[in-house]
């Protein structure tokens, strides 16, 4: 922003009143892959059928080789946590109480990592290579958030 | 190839600084076009395509092509904007090169700007991200290039210490340009005293946000050499996008990077990197990459990139100075940045540098990166293009 520098006048500052509000569809194969958590606890990924690569995120067609035909295949629950960071400073995009780890957590069957959390377990004491397993919540709305997050296996 | 050679024939940038309050987006960029008319002794008649870029959202204003005509000269004229997040500034330099080399333009103006201190950078960036799976864990910059870091420290078992010796590196270089904002030595002690923004990266590992411009004329070869007494000529560019989701990324492998040098190398018979560029200005935003990447480069071997720089390789007077502008560590306005390091490297072929002046600079390498580990490459050469 600009501060600091400026000791020897007082800006005048106009605050932007533009609100933009944004609406994402999350699309047909997000929405599948989503509902399967909500109503079954299921996690699913999507296989290619060119280069047989498994994406989780589920993807419409094949990032890497462009195959159009991919099919559904389960995966998971259980993962291997690829790397993670713990958040010790609260922020607002932040809802939960800090320390958080966040972790990309490759799930069984899987060859690309989804983006998540890790709780159950002291943030001091995680690993990369860890073995870990989805907590469901018990209400679950269709959101990612759904799992609440995963927990050692 | 494409029809014509091309070369750089004129440069401009402006003093960067953390703020320019005393001017607004259109004067920050008039000053970088009229500071490169200047230079290649040219008037905005001469000129007759624009390409324009920022970062999407910095500023707030999304048909910069448009609002920015009072600056950049583009009234009247056939302008174009492209935007690539942290390569918008390479992209745009590569995107001019084609226009010239299509033959469709003879003289094109290539602009780059930014002016960080009027938004939230992060919040900004984090915008480039998938709103459905990557945003509401993952935001801004400095994640992605942590994760990177760490990956490579797991690797080949380097420190912290190792990835500071680069930014000692780069802001004694910066001592040299006045174009840079931080023009301040500091030391391998300080880097690692500095506050901790993401493991493994302290403050001083990581490039500061700035305001500033930077325009780059390229002519075709009809008009090159009467423009200009020592053209730059471009003789090969490369790039790459690779992941969009970030679950997706092969961390600690910079993949864009090793693919498009491969293929920038083979196509300008490039054999040994490190014996025939005679400089490069890396877009490296944080210290580590100044390790892993020339190993990408095919610079220094897998795993012996911080010899390379402890041994003072990349140093001014070394085998191959890196970043003798100081580079992103000391000076970031995005949208100009990878457009910057173009520069940079047409004044080191042109031996207009100065202080910062490479001896007998006849290949250099300019690159850009963004966000999601993707990279652009531009070689450089005094010599003109067979």
């Amino acid at each position: 922003m600009i501060d600091q520098d400026l000791n020897n006048v007082e800006p005048l500052v106009y605050e932007s009143k533009i609100g933009v509000p944004y609406y994402w569809w999350a699309g047909d194969t997000a929405t599948r892959f989503l509902e399967a958590i909500r109503d079954k606890g299921e996690l699913w990924g999507t296989r290619c059928p060119e280069c047989g690569k498994v994406f989780v995120p589920p993807r419409k067609s094949c990032p890497r080789c462009f195959g159009q035909q991919t099919s559904w295949e389960k995966v998971g629950p259980g993962g291997t946590v690829v790397t993670y960071t713990v958040a010790r400073k609260k922020r607002e995009a932040i809802p939960e109480d800090v320390p958080v780890v966040f972790a990309l957590i490759r799930l069984d069957g899987a060859d690309t990592a989804m983006l998540h959390k890790i709780g159950g377990v002291d943030p001091d004491k995680v690993s990369t290579g860890m073995r870990v397993k989805p907590r469901f919540a018990e209400e679950r709305k269709g959101h990612i958030r759904d799992i609440e997050c995963f927990i050692p296996d | 190839m494409g029809n014509k050679r091309v070369a750089i024939v004129g440069t401009g940038q402006t003093f960067h600084k953390s703020h320019r309050p005393d001017v607004n987006g259109q004067e920050l960029i008039n000053e970088a076009v009229a500071a490169a008319l200047k230079d290649a002794e040219l008037t905005m008649d001469d000129i007759d395509g624009i390409v324009i870029g920022n970062m999407d959202h910095f500023e707030g204003i999304n048909y910069v092509d448009c609002w920015s005509v009072d600056g950049s000269g583009g009234f009247m004229r056939p302008i174009i904007k492209l935007t690539t997040g942290g390569t918008t500034g390479s992209t745009l330099a590569i995107g001019g090169y084609h226009m010239v080399a299509s033959g469709m333009f003879e003289k094109v103006l290539i602009i780059g700007w930014e002016k960080n201190s009027e938004s939230d950078t992060t919040g900004a960036i984090t915008t480039a991200f998938d709103p459905i799976w990557d945003r509401l864990v993952f935001a801004g910059a400095i994640a992605g290039l942590a994760a990177e870091g760490q990956a490579y420290m797991h690797k080949y078992g380097i420190t912290d210490k190792d990835a500071a010796r680069v930014s000692v590196r780069d802001r004694r270089h910066a001592v040299n340009n006045p174009h840079a904002q931080l023009r301040k030595e500091i030391t391998v002690e300080e880097v690692l005293a500095s506050p901790m923004l993401s493991d493994p990266i302290h403050l001083l590992d990581v490039c500061p946000r700035t305001d500033g411009a930077c325009a780059v004329i390229m002519a075709s070869e009809d008009v090159a050499e009467k423009i200009c007494p020592v053209p730059d000529w471009i003789i090969g560019c490369a790039n790459r996008h690779t992941y969009n989701y970030v679950g997706d990324c092969n961390l600690g492998n910079i993949d864009s990077m090793r693919c498009a040098s491969a293929e920038l190398w083979e196509k300008t018979g490039i054999k040994e990197p490190r014996k025939e560029l005679d400089v490069i200005e890396l877009y490296q935003p944080y210290s580590f990459a100044g390790i892993l990447w020339i190993e990408a480069l095919g610079v220094a071997e897998p795993g012996k990139g911080s010899r390379y720089i402890w041994d003072g390789n990349t140093d001014m007077g070394g085998e191959l100075p890196i970043n003798p502008s100081g580079g992103v560590i000391a000076c970031n306005p995005i949208g100009a940045t990878g457009l910057i390091r173009c520069a940079e490297v047409a004044l080191q072929i042109q031996g207009k540098a100065d202080a910062r002046q490479v001896p007998d600079v006849n290949l250099g390498l300019s690159t850009g990166f963004g966000g999601c580990f993707w990279t652009d490459l531009i070689l450089h050469s005094k010599q003109k293009p067979e």
